[in-house]
């Protein structure tokens, strides 16, 4: 360490408090990022801070890594360089919320959980029903782009994010959008934040649209013998009126079928597939929902059960739908889990592709064409890896990355999948707003 | 002074500082740049047909819907991405200003070449080029109309779901530089959530594609900042669009009045309550008095204000969000509730609610309208201040609008011949907007910042805001060739707003 970068870590206390200035390195593992561990972690508690920090970090070529509850800090590439883990946590103000506009303000740090609590005492919520729930923050939600079974009918964060605030990489604040429900001065650039892991800027405060909770919601589970028939269910409920608040198409292969059996309490040996449908509304449009789902499952050829879930079930299957990558981390740490998105019509051959995989899988296919795959190695499995992200692009596996895998596979296996032909534009928009590159440098595609 | 500009007795103002304005009647910002040689060149890549570039055909693409004039120096029309390509290259080797347009009905001066240049018109490049209605989506040329759309997939019971009141008349390419709303985008959203992809051409006239047919695409969402970005960043050549299903059932509810106050607080609750509407509308009793001499859609005309309340989606659901609607427009003492009886009544109340534009320029020369967003709770105080700066400058405010998101639509009526009216025109809506700003909102809803609010963009943003949405500008667009002159308020601190009499309007979302 330079003279002047342990001057700069000693600036890091004057600006946050000596509390929040983390040096220890037994106390730094917790900010590791596959396996690179920053020189100092802080935990700013005002936007002002972020900013002296960031402005200090842009002077010494620092870089920085910005989290909160570090759920999703595996997405992406290793950081090519990780001198400060910048700890969102205290910055978890709820700033404003008003029930009767449908809009909320947060500081980034702030816990999903904590903004539910709030917003059903209103009987609203924020359709975002993502993985690591109990402790994901508002920020990590929006930087890291992860999307949650309500899509189907809320859509993801993209069309309920009406702003954001943020500091670039030279440390200046700015923002775009506001908090109205319909805005179009100037540019929706908070839409680039949304999955830009951190690499633009640093995000301090975020503007959502809030939406009245259902007065009642249901889920269904229909058992099908192949993924065909359970796509031919999706496409029949496409083209019903039915407007299912989610909608998910499950299956498992080898020792996967046991490990989402155990989850779920649903079987899953000799091709059987489920479809999870949740409906929302009143009493007689859930009764309604029900009837014409059973007769929508008995044309696609519904086997034994077709159900409505309720209690401790419905709340695994829920659970399992939802939490999909922490869920199988937490029972098989070496899982490697892609994310493939196809066209809905092609969802029973991305099927059929997935299930001529020896090693062990589970998959879960959301109604408008995204899918995760995990893959339950019971060896390394670089080559299948680098096997799956190299079909990119061709139907149906329109796009595939892998947002978790153990680091070792990151050496020689790059997660983004092929090259964008955009990455020109992008590696020029990281100079827009990053131009020393010391925001978390290297996690994008494409090195940016 | 040229022939329109004499034709119209054209009012300019120099609006940054005091109004103090002069009659002028040169709008030329910049000296004439075309040369014969790129007209030449145009001509020969798009053929003579291709290319107009005398004054008289140049005065029809002068103006849109908003009071803005500015005369281009040439329109061309492109029939593919390769003439596009073509046009665009042959600008940058001219150092010529482009600028992209659909059929002109913008209300924020968007399509119009401010410092002069090439106008790009998308007319001809109007063909849907693919529809799958298996994964609900559509791929268009630019020029394709709104509407067009849906009535091309109406037989497979899908929609193109953002419906601007100019949908017959105003395109996809231009809704989606604008990020165009409408009435039922209070469910459905804007045009930003229905698009999938686009094929731009840059500056450069190199080619590229923002997204795919597949949704989460990796990388930064390039589509998601392209859209809306008012034509400064690039020319778009193809759009990949979301069809929606069809709801099964609709109810309209006409709820009517005799307090503005009592309208707007109806809003409020509809809201709180936890109802979505599909749409929800707001007119006053001055706006229903001139849709009804002009549409006769079956409107009071001895009211405040009505509601148009759409809500749709399964039929048990449509029945009982269609009588909480109504008990909460009974408890906010509404006269009464109508249910349109049919598909006919119903399309009667929207026809005219859409026209409501058009009634107001039946009965005034001239009139300004504005896009103010207000969060939906602030809707009875900012009611009653426009009434009050109404008022102050002795204007007729009508007011129709979303009232469902609470984006506004005040319609301030003048006669261009009144200089002062005019002066205190602008000064009035700037008023409102600066009103909205301090009730948390927005200067624009739907209509984009043209070079019609550009000098407003500094109350709603921070220097250093607008300093980083340049330089993102600036990466797309280097030599600010593509559509100068909008979204930024001018470096001199000085912009301009041209005005000509306006007896034909254009419809307004």
């Amino acid at each position: 360490m330079s003279a002047s970068t342990a001057v700069a870590f000693s600036r890091l206390a004057e600006i946050a408090g000596e509390a929040n200035v983390v040096r220890d390195p037994a106390r730094l593992a917790a900010y590791c990022v596959d396996d690179k561990l920053p020189a100092a972690a802080v935990r700013p508690g005002s936007a002002e801070e972020v900013a002296e920090i960031v402005k200090l970090a842009a002077r010494e070529r620092l870089a920085i890594v910005a989290s909160a509850a570090r759920t999703k800090l595996g997405i992406g590439m290793p950081p090519q360089r990780y001198d400060i883990a910048l700890d969102m946590a205290r910055m978890d103000r709820i700033v404003a919320y008003d029930p009767g506009d449908l809009t909320l303000s947060v500081e980034a740090g702030t816990p999903l959980r904590k903004i539910a609590s709030t917003l059903s005492e209103h009987r609203q919520f924020l359709p975002l029903a993502v993985p690591f729930m109990d402790r994901a923050t508002a920020g990590g939600t929006i930087a890291s782009g992860v999307d949650s079974p309500l899509r189907q009918f809320y859509g993801t964060a993209r069309d309920f994010t009406l702003g954001v605030e943020f500091l670039t990489g030279e440390g200046i604040a700015a923002k775009s959008g506001g908090r109205v429900v319909k805005n179009v001065s100037g540019y929706d650039i908070h839409k680039l934040m949304i999955g830009s892991l951190g690499t633009l800027a640093v995000i301090t405060r975020i503007n959502f649209r809030t939406f009245p909770k259902p007065r009642a919601t249901r889920t269904f589970v229909a058992a099908f013998r192949g993924a065909e028939a359970a796509c031919a269910f999706r496409h029949a409920i496409a083209k019903s009126a039915l407007r299912p608040q989610s909608l998910e198409i499950l299956g498992a292969g080898g020792d996967g079928a046991s490990l989402l059996g155990a989850q779920t309490d649903l079987r899953f040996e000799g091709d059987r597939w489920y479809a999870v449908v949740s409906c929302a509304g009143n009493e007689q449009v859930l009764e309604r929902c029900r009837q014409e789902l059973a007769m929508l499952a008995r044309n696609a050829g519904v086997l034994d059960s077709f159900d409505e879930v309720s209690g401790g079930s419905r709340e695994k299957i829920a659970a399992s739908v939802a939490e999909f990558p922490a869920l199988i981390l937490d029972r098989a740490p070496n899982a490697a889990i892609f994310k493939i998105t196809t066209l809905p019509t092609e969802m029973a051959d991305l099927a059929r592709a997935i299930q001529s995989i020896q090693t062990p899988w589970v998959l879960v296919m959301r109604g408008l064409g995204v899918a995760y795959l995990a893959l339950l190695p019971v060896a390394p499995l670089e080559s299948e890896c680098k096997r799956i992200l190299g079909r990119a692009s061709t139907p149906p596996w329109r796009h595939v990355t892998l947002p978790w895998c153990p680091a070792a596979i990151k050496q020689a296996t790059d997660v983004w999948g092929p090259q964008s032909t955009n990455l020109a534009l992008m590696k020029k928009l990281k100079g827009v707003f990053d131009p020393s590159g010391i925001l978390s440098p290297g996690r994008f595609m494409g090195a940016i | 002074m040229r022939p329109i500009d004499t034709l119209n007795a054209a009012l300019t103002l120099a609006v940054a500082g005091d109004y103090s304005g002069r009659w002028s009647g040169d709008s030329g910002v910049f000296p004439t740049r075309m040369n014969a040689t790129l007209i030449r060149d145009l001509k020969k890549t798009l053929g003579p047909r291709g290319v107009l570039h005398e004054p008289e055909d140049l005065m029809l693409y002068e103006y849109d819907g908003s009071v803005e004039v500015a005369r281009p120096d040439c329109v061309v029309f492109p029939r593919s991405t390769k003439d596009v390509v073509e046009i665009v290259r042959l600008a940058g080797r001219h150092q010529i200003p482009i600028v992209g347009r659909g059929t002109g009905t913008g209300l924020s001066g968007g399509a119009i070449a401010r410092n002069g240049g090439i106008i790009v018109s998308f007319s001809r490049m109007n063909r849907i080029l693919a529809i799958d209605a298996e994964n609900q989506r559509a791929t268009v040329q630019p020029g394709v109309v709104n509407s067009d759309l849906s009535v091309a997939v109406e037989h497979l019971g899908l929609h193109f779901a953002p419906d601007p009141s100019s949908q017959k008349a105003c395109t996809i390419g231009g809704n989606v530089s604008e990020n165009s709303g409408g009435p039922h985008t209070l469910a459905y959203g804007v045009t930003t959530n229905h698009v999938l992809a686009l094929e731009v051409v840059l500056p450069t006239a190199e080619i590229f594609r923002l997204g795919d047919g597949a949704i989460d695409v990796p990388g930064y969402d390039l589509t998601g900042v392209f859209v809306g970005s008012e034509g400064t960043f690039g020319l778009v050549s193809e759009i990949t669009v979301k069809l929606t299903g069809n709801p099964e059932a609709v109810k309209t509810l006409l709820a009517i009045f005799d307090s503005v106050d009592d309208a707007t607080e109806t809003v409020a609750e509809i809201t709180a309550r936890g109802i979505t509407p599909a749409a929800c509308e707001m007119m006053d009793g001055w706006t229903l008095r001139a849709v009804e001499d002009y549409i006769h859609a079956g409107f009071p005309v001895d009211c405040a204000a009505i509601l148009l309340i759409d809500v749709d989606g399964l039929r048990e659901a449509v029945e009982a969000d269609a009588n909480d609607v109504a008990a909460v427009c009974a408890a906010h003492h509404a006269r009464e509730v109508r249910v349109a009886r049919d598909a006919r009544e119903r399309d009667l109340l929207w026809k005219g609610r859409k026209n409501a534009f058009g009634a107001a320029g039946r009965v005034s020369p001239s009139y300004y309208t504005q896009d103010g967003v207000i969060p939906r709770t602030k809707l009875p105080a900012t009611l009653r201040r426009i009434g009050e700066i109404g008022k102050k400058y002795n204007l007729q405010i009508g007011n129709v609008f979303h009232a469902g998101d609470g984006n506004l639509h005040p319609i301030i009526l003048f006669d261009q011949r009144n200089e002062q009216q005019f002066r205190d025109t602008v000064r009035a809506g700037d008023e409102i907007l600066e009103f909205c700003i301090q009730m948390g909102g927005s200067i624009t809803g739907e209509h984009g910042v043209g070079m019609e609010k550009d000098r407003l963009m500094p109350l709603l943003f921070a220097e250093s805001d607008l300093a980083l949405m340049r330089r993102v500008r600036d990466m797309f667009n280097p030599a600010n060739l593509l559509n100068p002159g909008k979204i930024f308020p001018a470096s001199k601190g000085c912009g301009e707003i041209y005005v000509r009499p306006q007896t034909t309007a254009a419809p307004i979302a």
